[in-house]
């Protein structure tokens, strides 16, 4: 496998500009899209998820890191869709209705694109209709649901009914997180997983497609 | 008759040295409520309550005000049996309360009914600070002053004065759209551009209104804000090791500057209680504060749990759910255990013993973490002494940053703090950002655009 070192050092040091710069020289010489995502985004973005989970990075290096690695993928998506190369996996993500908080879930769905997912973020006070549009209109395998308060927990209880009454139920797994939200209540409602926190989160959609 | 509005701007300390920077005492004693008088000696309990899981529907309705009307019947009465000598009870609206504004009034004037039953019947001094939940930025960019959510509010607001309220708050968000991102990614620029621009614009504004709608209900105080969506997220996120503990420690002193406009524009006290930016409100003005530490772990994890006790004159919980423990109902649970916390600390003021107290206190947590450095008396003071030494919220944001920087820099090189070396790598970087910026605050909205242009809404800010 060959890599860009370039590529590899902006995006571990987080240097959207020279992420896109490399990315652009590497096209020029005529290197194969896949192979820039898979020879030096892929291992930066391992590297810096290991200094995270060793917290040697905070999350502000990990989203620099992400934030390149996007400025990168500006360049090689079109390229790939031309070439009918497959993209990312695509993963949904909101806070659910009634509940305007979003900074845990900003955080995941960062630490998720970080990771080469394609996220499409729903934002805040999201009704189960628009999860349920949402999942119609872009078929994800994953999606993903965030509540801070007690009183809009049952928001994703309701959510996965609609999901069931649309019939696009098992199309998705559902995972769930929350200060609130609990294992047992992730069960109790019948997600499929729950994690307490944002990079736990990013290990267990890993886990569930692994095991799809 | 409607009171005018007293708009203040604060050059000086009310408080100017550490040794007058106490517990349950200030220089301007509130009295509030049903015959409370907070910071005139002695710190009180303010107990925070809310509802556990549930649906909040028409159908549901019933059971809400029940609980609500339990919580206050058990917390009131484990008061009055522990001789509690006063307290306050904090009814922090959840967002469809808000947004149904009638709901709101209605749970106010139930539990300001128990309060009149208690103080009647057990001469039980109380008060109730009612504090709608800022629903202004359900838009994106948020609308700040017009539109749907702000009507709502505004009618919240109102109507909380007008069915019992004593003491009006909120955790304003103004400027929050800006900051989480500055703040995920670690950007210092943007930090300073929402807490020291965008966050004293909206303040300014809002607590003009909560001040004007105080002053149309007589008796009702307009209270204080809370950087809790901007200091507390930093602390919350530092704790889960995802943000540098000394980039929060830097924004709560930078946050001070946008929760003072609260107090500039006619706001009396007591602050928040979860603003643990107090302290400085505190020393610049002279009015009580409120603050939440280790009786507040129900809530969410802290740093400090003993330094917030050391210049409070309230003391909090932050908010427990009504479930059921061993003893009772977790309200009234709490509402024991903030007894006994003022109760030794009122005993050790009567006994001379305050300034020992504090001291106690303060020294037990101060040095363990960047978060606690700055809470300290002496931190407070120096704190409080840049801010009130520079001219606009913008320069007074920076001067407070800096003063956080060097007072944990001082640690470090006394040997009392001690942080990890990739805590010292952001230090040496938040130092470097904090002395990069231009000296016009135009410039740097303008440097602000290209990033955070399409995220906010100028007009709710003014611009």
């Amino acid at each position: 496998m060959t890599r860009s070192n370039e590529l590899y050092d902006a995006v571990l040091n987080g240097d959207a500009k020279k992420a896109h710069a490399a990315t652009q020289a590497a096209i020029d010489a005529g290197v194969d899209p896949m192979t820039l995502i898979t020879g030096s985004m892929v291992p930066a973005m391992d590297e810096v998820g290991r200094l995270f989970d060793e917290e040697e990075y905070f999350v502000p290096e990990l989203l620099l890191a992400g934030r390149a690695m996007k400025s990168a993928m500006v360049l090689l998506r079109p390229l790939m869709v031309a070439s009918g190369q497959k993209l990312a996996t695509k993963v949904i993500i909101g806070t659910v209705k009634g509940d305007l908080h979003d900074i845990g879930k900003n955080i995941v769905a960062s630490m998720l694109e970080g990771s080469g997912f394609e996220v499409i973020d729903l934002g805040t006070d999201v009704s189960p209709e628009k999860f349920v549009a949402a999942v119609e209109e872009h078929q994800p395998h994953i999606v993903c649901m965030s509540a801070l308060l007690t009183v809009t927990m049952p928001a994703m209880k309701t959510t996965i009914e609609a999901f069931k009454s649309a019939g696009v139920r098992t199309q998705v797994k559902v995972l769930i997180g929350g200060a609130p939200v609990t294992t047992n209540y992730c069960k109790e409602i019948g997600a499929d997983g729950y994690s307490e926190n944002a990079s736990g989160a990013v290990g267990l959609v890993k886990s569930l497609l692994a095991a799809a | 008759m409607i009171l005018e509005r007293t708009v203040r701007k604060y050059s000086e300390l009310a408080i100017p040295t550490q040794d007058g920077l106490l517990y349950g005492t200030c220089p301007h004693p509130l009295q509030c409520g049903l015959g409370l008088t907070i910071g005139g000696g002695t710190v009180f309990p303010e107990v925070n309550f809310t509802l556990p899981p549930m649906n909040m529907t028409d159908a549901t309705w019933p059971e809400v005000v029940a609980h609500y009307d339990q919580m206050a019947e058990q917390i009131l009465r484990r008061a009055a049996s522990l001789a509690t000598p006063g307290i306050v009870l904090e009814f922090e609206l959840l967002p469809p309360m808000t947004e149904r504004p009638e709901w709101g009034a209605e749970l106010t004037a139930l539990l300001k009914r128990h309060l009149r039953a208690y103080h009647e019947k057990h001469k039980l001094p109380g008060a109730l600070r009612v504090t709608p939940t800022d629903i202004r930025d359900q838009v994106k960019p948020p609308l700040m002053r017009s539109g749907k959510p702000w009507e709502r509010l505004k009618r919240s607001l109102q109507l909380c004065a007008e069915s019992g309220a004593d003491i009006l708050s909120i955790e304003s968000v103004g400027g929050k759209e800006i900051h989480d991102q500055a703040l995920m990614f670690g950007d210092i620029q943007g930090v300073v551009f929402a807490l020291g621009v965008l966050a004293p614009r909206d303040m300014s504004w809002l607590w003009g209104q909560i001040s004007d709608i105080c002053n149309a209900n007589p008796g009702v105080v307009s209270g204080g804000d809370s950087a809790c969506g901007f200091a507390n997220t930093a602390m919350q996120l530092a704790h889960q090791k995802m943000l540098p503990e000394v980039l929060a420690a830097v924004v709560r002193a930078m946050s001070a500057v946008r929760s003072l406009a609260a107090f500039e524009q006619g706001a009396v006290g007591p602050s928040k209680d979860c603003a643990y930016e107090g302290p400085v409100i505190k020393a610049i003005t002279g009015y009580p504060i409120s603050m939440e530490g280790k009786s507040a772990s129900c809530a969410h994890f802290s740093p400090v749990g003993n330094i917030a006790a050391a210049m409070c004159d309230l003391w909090s919980n932050e908010s427990v759910q009504n479930v059921r423990l061993l003893s009772g109902n977790a309200p009234e649970v709490f509402t024991e255990l903030l007894t006994y916390d003022c109760r030794l600390m009122n005993v050790a003021a009567s006994s001379g013993g305050r300034l020992q107290m504090r001291d106690w206190m303060t020294t037990s947590d101060e040095w363990l973490s960047p978060q606690a450095a700055v809470l300290s008396p002496q931190a407070t003071i120096k704190i409080a002494k840049a801010i009130v030494g520079a001219d606009t919220p913008y320069h007074r944001t920076l001067a407070a940053g800096r003063a956080a920087v060097e007072i944990l820099q001082s640690g470090i090189d006394r040997d009392l703090l001690h942080i990890s070396r990739k805590e010292q790598l952001w230090l040496s970087r938040i130092d470097e950002a904090l002395t990069t910026f231009p000296v016009e605050e135009t410039t740097l909205i303008g440097d602000m655009e290209a990033q955070y242009g399409s995220l906010y809404d100028k007009a709710s800010y003014g611009l």
